[in-house]
């Protein structure tokens, strides 16, 4: 067993031996981790190691495409997320994109609701009414956009459009958000709204993010992924990981060395 | 939360998903279908009649097929005024609208945004959606009542001619728009006169490009009618004088279609005719493939 | 002066070709629609008379300019259904697969598929197929040319809509599906609403080459010169009537004949630009 991976007891999410392969292209190499509940989780490393590879195998992204190939297990909650329907799935999972991408057809209202409309789910004018304007204040984005809900979410700034998208993530109460880079197109003021809004989030949600930008990482994050070419180099506290590096190829990194 | 469980039916979704990709599925097999069930029926009804001397002789009169009908035989005869009329008037619309077409398609190229050439390439977007009905009745209107006094051959290339003019315009700047601007750069930096890198460069390394739009315009003037019946009437006589009416292949199978004792020829006609097209449909999209 | 030069002003008069000619077109239409305009006034466009008896001639294109509009509408309703799913075949489900480029290229063979031939398809398959089922008339009629228009503009309609369909990014269709939903919402909610101007775009232009569809509409319309009142009834269109008596005209008719193919331009020009500006928006 490597010892630079910490054990976690009761993760909320369990991975295990998890590889993905573009055709014959392994991505990502036999990863095996637990995430804690409640917290921060950072996967970091240089470009093309495989970030995003293994983020998106998380709510089963891989599967629209036919040359991706994903082995290995992996558990919510202690159920296998390959054996549940990949829509119960990805409802229990949030995902935000790298460049924000509200539905440009849909206003600011409707691309909040927009997992209940997608899912077939009727409810109340009312009822809809409160999920918006809870999912809004959650993002602190309510005072910003309550008298212009009816706009289309594709005017607002690009911070804003990706507080929307999370706030289109939350709509739907999941247990885990799926963050992939989500601050890389903004600039520094709406990156660090959407910093101090993650450590709030954390209270209620689980929260997995993809950063090449170890500062942020050091910031917001309580556990850290490195991963290098695919693999999964080290894993641990943070501030430990930060201090102390076990690897050689994590303090490389970690100092600049390459990335 | 209660909404997320109890509200919907996952099940009823995904069987609504699978519905929906094989109603997908269905009609887009049905939309391909008529190109099946049309191409074999000319080939079961047509192919009996196609010959070596399908080719070379002309159409027997309506006398010889009523005769050969009394006679339970196949109709004697071929259509070759109507294939080399075909091969003319194609011809001659080629030799008018391909070098027009190249060199309007050049000059929007060179001058994208000027408003001459917006003006120009608007006007030929108009022209290339003019019904073909409405170009025979333009050639009408100039070649037969002016310039030959009577249907010819030249009038109905003129009509296919201005069909054809439209797409090779547009094809030409499409592809010159993708040849990488260097390529012309360097050849003007190296003091090469505009000309000759149009002629030495920029043409040459679009030709496939060029050559793709061309054959497509080509195959879609090939079964043109109904200018044909305004502009060059048909013969039942080779013709060669550009000045005369000239007979085409689907002026034949419309003057088979209405004469009763004629009619079995237009699947033959009609095979010959379709084969023709697709040959140059599919040249073209093999040339344009392999650029790729 | 110098070859650049030359290059440039050759360039420039070749390229006036294309202005001549359609300048002249509608010169030429409308001077030789003058006469009928000028016997029939208004009356021209709002009369169901077509009379060419000599001394009493009275010539109104009402019955063409209905039966061009009605079949080109009816073939666009029926030629829906499939050519959207087409598009979806194409763009969405098995985009860049080998079965897509084998169905797309037989998509595109239809189009190359010469009117004539749609024409006899129509005539010696689908019409006696159609009497069977009952119809009456023979089996000609706006039903019977709509159904082959429709298959005859189907091309039109896919191409566009597929292009702009498998232009919807990726990101948003993800962003879809990780909120749960299925391919079929994801297409319902945001792919095709995403695609729509365009899909719109696509229809516009399908329904411009129908209005100007000739041989295969004539073999199958039953030309009869009338206000089809039914979708089962027989009548004509501009096109067809301009190649049926095209042959026999001179003086006023001729000049009506004209008219009716001034209009016809005028027609298809309209919903031609207006499909153009919608993709033009849309950039
Ligand atoms: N859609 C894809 N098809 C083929 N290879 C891919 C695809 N996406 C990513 N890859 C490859 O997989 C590796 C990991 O990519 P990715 O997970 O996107 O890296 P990261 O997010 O860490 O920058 C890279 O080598 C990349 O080239
Ligand atoms: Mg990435």
């Amino acid at each position: 067993m490597n010892t630079n991976i910490l054990q976690v007891k009761d993760p909320i999410l369990s991975i295990e031996n998890l590889s993905v392969a573009y055709d014959k292209n392994v991505a990502v190499k036999d990863v095996s981790v637990g995430i804690k509940k409640n917290n921060v989780t950072a996967i970091m490393g240089p470009s093309g190691c495989g970030k995003s590879t293994l983020l998106r195998a998380l709510n089963r992204l891989h599967e629209l495409y036919e040359n991706i190939h994903t082995t290995g297990t992996v558990t919510l909650n202690g159920e296998d997320i390959f054996k549940m329907s990949p829509i119960k799935l990805r409802r229990k999972t949030g995902m935000v994109f790298q460049r924000p991408n509200p539905f440009p057809t849909m206003s600011i209202y409707d691309n909040v609701i927009a997992g209940y409309k997608l899912n077939g789910i009727s409810q109340k004018k009312q009822e809809r009414d409160e999920i918006v304007e809870r999912s809004l204040r959650d993002v602190a984005l309510w005072d910003e956009v309550k008298d212009s809900l009816t706009k289309k979410g594709t005017f607002l700034s690009g911070g804003q459009q990706q507080r929307l998208c999370i706030a289109r993530a939350l709509a739907f109460n999941p247990e885990i958000i799926l963050l992939d880079e989500p601050t890389s197109a903004l600039d520094p003021v709406a990156t660090s709204k959407i910093e101090d809004l993650l450590i709030t989030l954390k209270e209620t949600y689980t929260i997995i993010m993809v950063t090449h930008n170890m500062s942020q990482a050091a910031r917001i994050s309580d556990y850290s992924l490195f991963m290098y070419l695919g693999e999964l180099v080290e894993y641990g506290k943070t501030k430990n990981m930060f201090t102390n590096p076990q690897d050689r190829r994590t303090e490389e990194y970690l100092t600049g060395k390459f990335g | 939360m209660k909404v997320v469980s109890e509200i919907d039916n996952i099940n009823s979704r995904i069987r609504k998903d699978r519905v929906f990709l094989g109603l997908v599925v269905l009609f887009s097999v049905i939309t391909v279908s008529p190109i099946i069930l049309i191409i074999s029926k000319l080939i079961e009804k047509g192919y009996k009649q196609l010959s070596f001397g399908f080719l070379i002789e002309k159409t027997p009169d309506t006398m010889q097929a009523m005769a050969a009908i009394a006679n339970n035989e196949l109709i004697p005869g071929g259509i070759v005024n109507g294939i080399l009329g075909t091969v003319l008037m194609v011809v001659l619309a080629s030799v008018f609208a391909i070098p027009v077409g190249i060199i309007t398609g050049v000059y929007l190229y060179e001058n994208q945004e000027k408003w001459m050439a917006n003006l120009t390439r608007s006007i030929s977007d108009i022209l290339q959606g003019v019904p073909s009905i409405v170009l025979g009745l333009i050639s009408y209107l100039w070649v037969v009542k002016h310039v030959t006094n009577g249907f010819s051959a030249m009038a109905g290339s003129f009509a296919l001619g201005i069909m054809m003019l439209p797409m090779i315009v547009r094809s030409t700047e499409e592809t010159l728009k993708m040849i990488p601007q260097t390529l012309k750069e360097a050849g003007l930096a190296l003091g090469i006169p505009y000309w000759r890198v149009l002629f030495g460069i920029l043409i040459p390394t679009g030709f496939s490009g060029l050559m793709t739009g061309i054959l497509l315009a080509v195959s879609r003037v090939i079964g043109e009618t109904a200018p044909l019946m305004l502009t060059a009437l048909g013969s039942s006589v080779i013709n060669t004088n550009i000045a005369k009416p000239t007979s085409a292949i689907p002026l034949l199978i419309w003057e088979f279609y209405n004469d009763p004792n004629m009619v079995d020829m237009i699947w033959s006609s009609s095979l010959l005719l379709m084969i023709i097209v697709l040959a140059f449909n599919l040249t073209a999209k093999q040339v344009a493939a392999n650029r790729k | 002066m110098n070859s650049d030069k030359i290059t440039k002003i050759v360039l420039f008069s070749v390229s006036f070709i294309i202005l001549i000619i359609a300048g002249g077109m509608v010169f030429s239409l409308v001077g030789g629609a003058i006469p009928s305009f000028k016997t029939f006034g208004l009356g021209f466009i709002t009369s169901s008379q077509w009379d060419p008896t000599d001394g009493r001639e009275n010539y109104g294109a009402l019955p063409f300019i209905a039966g061009t509009l009605i079949t080109s509408f009816a073939a666009l309703i029926i030629s829906f259904p499939l050519s959207f799913a087409t598009s979806l075949f194409l763009g969405e489900y098995y985009r860049n697969t080998r079965v897509a480029k084998i169905l797309g290229t037989m998509v595109d063979l239809l189009a190359g598929i010469p009117s004539i031939v749609y024409g006899l398809w129509g005539f010696y398959i689908l019409r006696p197929f159609l009497i069977g089922l009952g119809f009456e008339n023979q089996g000609f009629g706006v039903f019977t040319a709509s159904i082959v228009l429709a298959i005859m503009i189907i091309p039109y309609a896919t191409s566009l809509s597929n292009e702009i369909i498998s232009m919807v990014p990726n990101d948003l269709k993800e962003a879809a599906y990780s909120l749960g939903s299925t391919r079929y919402e994801v297409i319902r909610y945001v792919t095709v609403p995403a695609a729509r101007s365009g899909i719109f775009a696509g229809y516009i232009l399908a329904f411009g080459r129908a209005l100007g569809e000739t041989m295969a509409v004539t073999m199958l319309i039953g030309n009869a010169n009338r206000i089809p009142d039914s979708l089962f009834s027989t009548g004509n269109t501009m096109a067809s009537v301009i190649a049926n008596q095209f042959g026999e005209a001179d003086g006023l008719k001729l000049s009506s004949l004209i008219a009716i193919g001034l209009l016809l331009f005028v027609i298809t020009g309209i919903v031609n630009g207006i499909g153009k500006m919608i993709i033009k928006k849309m950039n």
